[in-house]
């Protein structure tokens, strides 16, 4: 999918209703002279698990904090569960969990203490089930065990974790995440990708913002590609990805021969390496191409259909790699 | 690609069943003093804030200790400390005279200027604010806890002074600074009135901790300024050249808790003391709100 065509799409639902959890349009921030977020429309249907990538400083987590009404757009509005932000946000974010920039908890006291501050200041709390639900949180992110350890005695991991059991306080329609998975070891990733999944399973749609494209891919079922400030491309993951091309690979110990029947049935972007050779199948079906490939001799060791991957996605849907923008 | 293409992406999640509808919001608690005991357990019960409370402490006792050393009848010093030896209650206004200068204003700013910059430091602010907290009430029930703070520690201050000068010097009738006695029922109760008056000069100051701990991210910075803030207001209030300017000052009034000790009570600098800090408290208050409402969290 193109630039433009990202456009004309958005173009084509604004203005229906539609049932998004999160809905955003044209909603730009600009720091002084650094527009961080230049308009974005965001479009994260009920019930999705919803990838918002794009590598460090490409507007993530400026745009997840004008959701949150935390910082004012400079420009545009905004729906969370299909009201407007920032009017009605003392009836929305209830119903919304968050984990914004990292944790932040008071360091002195503990984690179950942190939980219990964070359930008292909330109106719709109600207190007679706060050590159940605080508890439960912490149950759900695996750290029940550790809950009377004050916060400052925290690793990393574990402030991670905490963060996300104080989403978890209450019941919530919609979970905002941003960057769960900072600070994680392999098992913790793996284990935020299970909660996630968990989550979406329960009917809550979690939009969970990475830079790490490999993280969030498995887990989401549409994503949204931040480069910038701007919302490079978005929609069903595998809509997403059906723009990019399949291309064959054929493995052989005569690489040359290979690229000159590919070209010869048709392939395009035919490129050579040691050992193999691969083209952009097009229209042709892979089995024609194999066909081709031992009429003329070529002898085959290995013949794939690949799809590039996200991140292979990105640079070519923004010329360059999945780097820090300036 | 259209509303209805990005609905059909949702996989399988989804194609069980219609999508899950608007849970009504939790019943709203309208009156919960919740966050306020939550403010009030984070202030009394971190370890620097207690440490505070300890040296505010130590002052009326030394004051008790001292006199009872030293030659009674020496005289030379405040009203009180020559008043100390016919009625331990003096202790407690002697100290609170001592304390007024530094060490009750600097608890008041260390506690102000931490309550909106100390929150956005680490970072607790922006999720307070998603929980959501709405502004308002934020800033409503910091500055309760900031006055309750005033108050608990201005009490703390008297009821220690109180306690060590009759445990050293006894009770009993109360002579005036107008010179003539009250009973001793009467004398604790102008003892609490007086507190009371400081710790309500204090809270304005606690307002004005409040505004500056919304313009920065430093806690530490804030509690300075609202020092600084004092210390100007004590010597501006000292060059007679100024006199047109003492009566706006926030720490004019503070000396006149003293009026509470005459017979009958003389009302009008008191009067003019509490409206005063009636007034600093609105203003800052207002200024906080002004300054907070629609300010960007990005800490």
């Amino acid at each position: 999918m193109t630039q433009e065509g990202t456009q004309d799409g958005t173009r084509a639902v604004s203005g229906e209703l539609g049932d998004f959890a999160v809905a955003t349009h044209g909603l730009t921030k600009r720091f002084h002279q650094q527009v961080a977020v230049n308009a974005v429309d965001l479009r994260v249907p009920r019930g999705a698990v919803y990838g918002f990538l794009g590598p460090n400083g490409s507007g993530k987590t400026t745009t997840i904090r004008m959701l949150l009404g935390l910082i004012r757009p400079t420009a545009g509005h905004h729906s969370l569960l299909r009201k407007a932000m920032p009017e009605h946000a003392g009836e929305v974010l209830p119903l919304v969990g968050s984990l914004v920039e990292g944790p932040a908890f008071h360091p002195y006291l503990s984690a179950r203490a942190n939980l219990v501050r964070l359930d008292s200041v909330d109106r719709h709390a109600d207190p007679r089930t706060t050590r159940v639900r605080v508890d439960g949180a912490l149950d759900r992110v695996g750290l029940l065990a550790a809950a009377g350890k004050k916060y400052r005695a925290y690793s990393l991991g574990m402030r991670q974790r905490l963060a996300i059991a104080g989403a978890l306080l209450e019941p919530r329609e919609l979970l905002v995440l941003d960057e769960p998975t900072n600070g994680l070891d392999p098992q913790g990733t793996r284990e935020v990708r299970h909660l996630i999944g968990s989550l979406a399973d329960d009917g809550a749609t979690v939009l969970v913002s990475s830079h790490l494209l490999s993280e969030v891919e498995q887990v989401c079922t549409h994503i949204g590609v931040m480069h910038v400030g701007r919302l490079l491309t978005q929609g069903p993951i595998a809509q997403v990805r059906a723009v990019s091309e399949p291309r064959a690979r054929v493995v052989t110990d005569r690489p040359q021969d290979a690229a000159r029947v590919l070209r010869g049935v048709g392939l395009t972007d035919v490129t050579v390496e040691s050992g193999s050779a691969m083209g952009t199948l097009g229209t042709l079906a892979a089995e024609e191409v194999v066909v081709a490939l031992v009429r003329d001799g070529v002898p085959v060791t290995g013949f794939a259909v690949e799809r590039p991957s996200l991140e292979d996605l990105f640079v070519s849907l923004t010329g360059e790699g999945f780097n820090v923008s300036g | 690609m259209s509303a209805a293409e990005l609905n059909t992406g949702l996989g399988s999640r989804q194609s069980s069943g219609p999508p899950p509808t608007l849970t009504a919001v939790r019943p709203l608690r309208h009156v919960s003093t919740r966050f306020l005991r939550s403010e009030l357990g984070l202030i009394f019960g971190r370890r620097r804030n207690q440490a505070g409370m300890g040296i505010l402490a130590v002052v009326p006792i030394m004051i008790a200790i001292t006199v009872k050393v030293s030659k009674p009848g020496a005289g030379g010093g405040p009203d009180f400390f020559a008043s100390i030896t016919s009625n331990g209650l003096f202790v407690a206004l002697a100290a609170l005279s001592i304390e007024l200068g530094l060490f009750l204003p600097l608890a008041v700013a260390a506690i102000s200027g931490d309550s909106v910059a100390g929150e956005a430091n680490i970072g607790t602010l922006r999720y307070l604010l998603t929980v959501p907290v709405h502004r308002c009430r934020l800033l409503a029930v910091k500055f309760g806890a900031i006055t309750i703070f005033s108050l608990v520690a201005t009490i703390w201050v008297s009821l220690v002074g109180a306690v060590a000068g009759l445990a050293l010097f006894g009770g009993g009738e109360m002579t005036m600074l107008s010179g003539t006695q009250i009973g001793m029922g009467s004398a604790v109760l102008r003892v609490t009135m007086a507190t009371l008056y400081l710790g309500l000069c204090f809270a304005s100051l606690g307002a004005i901790g409040l505004f500056i701990s919304t313009l920065t991210e430093q806690p530490v910075g804030a509690t300075i300024a609202v020092v600084v803030i004092n210390v100007m207001s004590f010597i501006l209030d000292s060059i007679p050249q100024l006199s047109w300017l003492h009566e706006w000052l926030p720490t004019h009034w503070w000396m006149s808790f003293g009026d509470f000790l005459r017979d009958p009570i003389a009302w009008g600098d008191v009067t003019r003391g509490l409206l005063t800090a009636a007034g600093y408290m609105v203003v800052f208050w207002l200024a906080a709100w002004a300054r907070f409402s629609d300010k960007d969290v990005t800490g």
